[in-house]
């Protein structure tokens, strides 16, 4: 049976990690090999890493470190942020990442996302989708989240993206609750039901938990197949063996912690 | 011993030769048929679709040298599919080195396809590959398109569908899941076909 998976997400920015509250406010945390290696040591079961300024600069990814990392670690890694073409995502691949995600560059040409389908498979392309609730009560897409100054709301609703990326070729998403990241009160389970009644390939869960009980809610009562987090893990506040007896406890099929 | 990665332009051919590096053991990239046939093992990594995959494998000449292999050959992921009659994705005519054919598979209510993340390997038998790899072992898998059980199945795993993890005949073997992202097992894996080979 599939595991349930858990995803620390590291935002880089300069080639440290950082961590932002409602991703504003960046401190550093680390160095990028440091942080990889402790939570492939703890058991996480993959990596995010989002090169949080790369979008709104308009630079694509120094794959230097791309490649440090893939020698380093032997979970999966994804790497997210500044993503526009076949090629900056073929350089990223090929310097060991084994999956790219792409968010503001498939809001400006949604194409981007079956150029990659096509050059490398479904199963390597994710689109991270940062969403918010609207005054009306919808849901709508946001582009440029890396940078609070040019962060835009779009007339996009949450729910057609769903679709439309999928159509496109993509082969997994990450939903980013943007009302609750950062603040530890839990996932957005009513934003996170609605989108997995739309999504067919794997859902990952982002933004809002603060505790282990907060990742069983995710997959016991939105069936996300990944959770994915930053401050609670880069804190020390939960621990990722810790984490996962407890939800194995609760009968969630998780990997074991060697 | 001369470790041989076949030059297929997969995206995890870097991937696969970090894991390799990690175990002591440095191997040469290579698409050219007297370095490939001249290796103790060859290792055929991929990631992407068959009809590209195949057609690389054209490109290069390599199609009767794999057929044509006698020493311990390791298809991973895209690879493993490649080591079979051929493919749904595309309708591509693969390798022909083991018997049947790669099938899309049929995701549902709950069931996600692509199959991806951390899965349960179920040994169907004895086999060098799987030496110190405990039954239910986990691995990482990420792919759309699957093999079915059948007698040349070392390991199942279950998405919804049984589906061959790992598979050998003859001088022949292959993993659907990447071992050079499976962490303990992966390495283990990797070492195993290292040492012992194939049978």
């Amino acid at each position: 049976m599939l595991s349930r998976r858990i995803i620390p997400c590291l935002d880089v920015r300069d080639g440290q990690v950082v961590k932002g509250v409602r991703f504003r406010d960046h401190v550093v945390v680390g160095a990028i090999e440091d942080l990889a290696l402790r939570y492939r040591d703890e058991g996480a079961d993959e990596l995010v890493f989002y090169d949080i300024t790369a979008s709104p600069e308009g630079r694509g990814v120094d794959v230097a470190w791309v490649e440090r990392v893939a020698r380093l670690l032997d979970i999966p890694f994804c790497v997210a942020g500044g993503i526009r073409n076949v090629e900056q995502a073929r350089a990223v691949l090929h310097a060991g990442a084994d999956k790219v995600s792409v968010n503001t560059p498939a809001l400006e040409r949604p194409a981007l996302v079956r150029e990659l389908a096509e050059a490398f498979g479904v199963q390597c392309v994710v689109v991270g989708i940062d969403s918010q609730r609207d005054a009306d009560g919808e849901w709508r897409v946001r582009a440029y989240t890396g940078d609070p100054g040019r962060t835009q709301a779009l007339a996009r609703r949450t729910l057609d993206w769903v679709e439309e990326v999928q159509a496109l070729g993509a082969g997994e998403i990450v939903l980013n609750c943007m009302g609750t990241d950062g603040v530890r009160a839990g996932y957005d389970l009513e934003q996170l039901r609605a989108v997995r009644a739309a999504c067919r390939v794997p859902l990952v869960a982002s933004g809002g938990a603060g505790a282990p009980e907060h990742f069983a809610a995710a997959f016991l009562e939105a069936d996300v197949d990944a959770a994915l987090a930053a401050s609670v893990f880069h804190s020390g506040t939960i621990r990722i063996p810790e984490l996962k007896s407890a939800l194995r406890a609760q009968g969630i099929e998780v990997r074991d912690v060697a | 011993m001369r470790t041989v990665l076949v030059d297929s332009g997969g995206a995890n051919l870097g991937s696969v030769r970090y894991a390799l590096e990690r175990l002591g053991v440095n191997a040469e990239v290579s698409g050219d048929a007297a370095v490939i046939t001249a290796a103790d093992r060859v290792i055929l990594p991929g990631v992407g679709a068959a009809g590209p995959g195949m057609a690389r494998l054209r490109e290069l000449g390599l199609v009767d040298v794999l057929r044509g292999l006698r020493q311990p050959l390791l298809g991973i992921c895209l690879g493993m599919q490649l080591l079979f009659e051929g493919s749904d994705e595309g309708d591509e005519t693969c390798l022909g080195l083991l018997p049947g054919r790669v099938r899309r598979m049929v995701g549902g209510p709950g069931l996600r396809v692509p199959h991806m993340g951390w899965n349960r390997l179920e040994p169907l038998r004895e086999s060098p590959l799987l030496r110190g790899i405990a039954p239910g072992a986990q691995a990482y898998f990420v792919h759309g398109y699957a093999v079915a059980v059948d007698d040349n199945c070392v390991a199942r795993s279950v998405h919804g569908q049984l589906l061959a993890a790992l598979v050998q005949r003859g001088n022949v073997a292959g993993a659907q899941f990447h071992p050079e992202r499976s962490g303990a097992v992966g390495a283990r894996l990797l070492a195993n076909f290292l040492e012992f080979g194939v049978a």
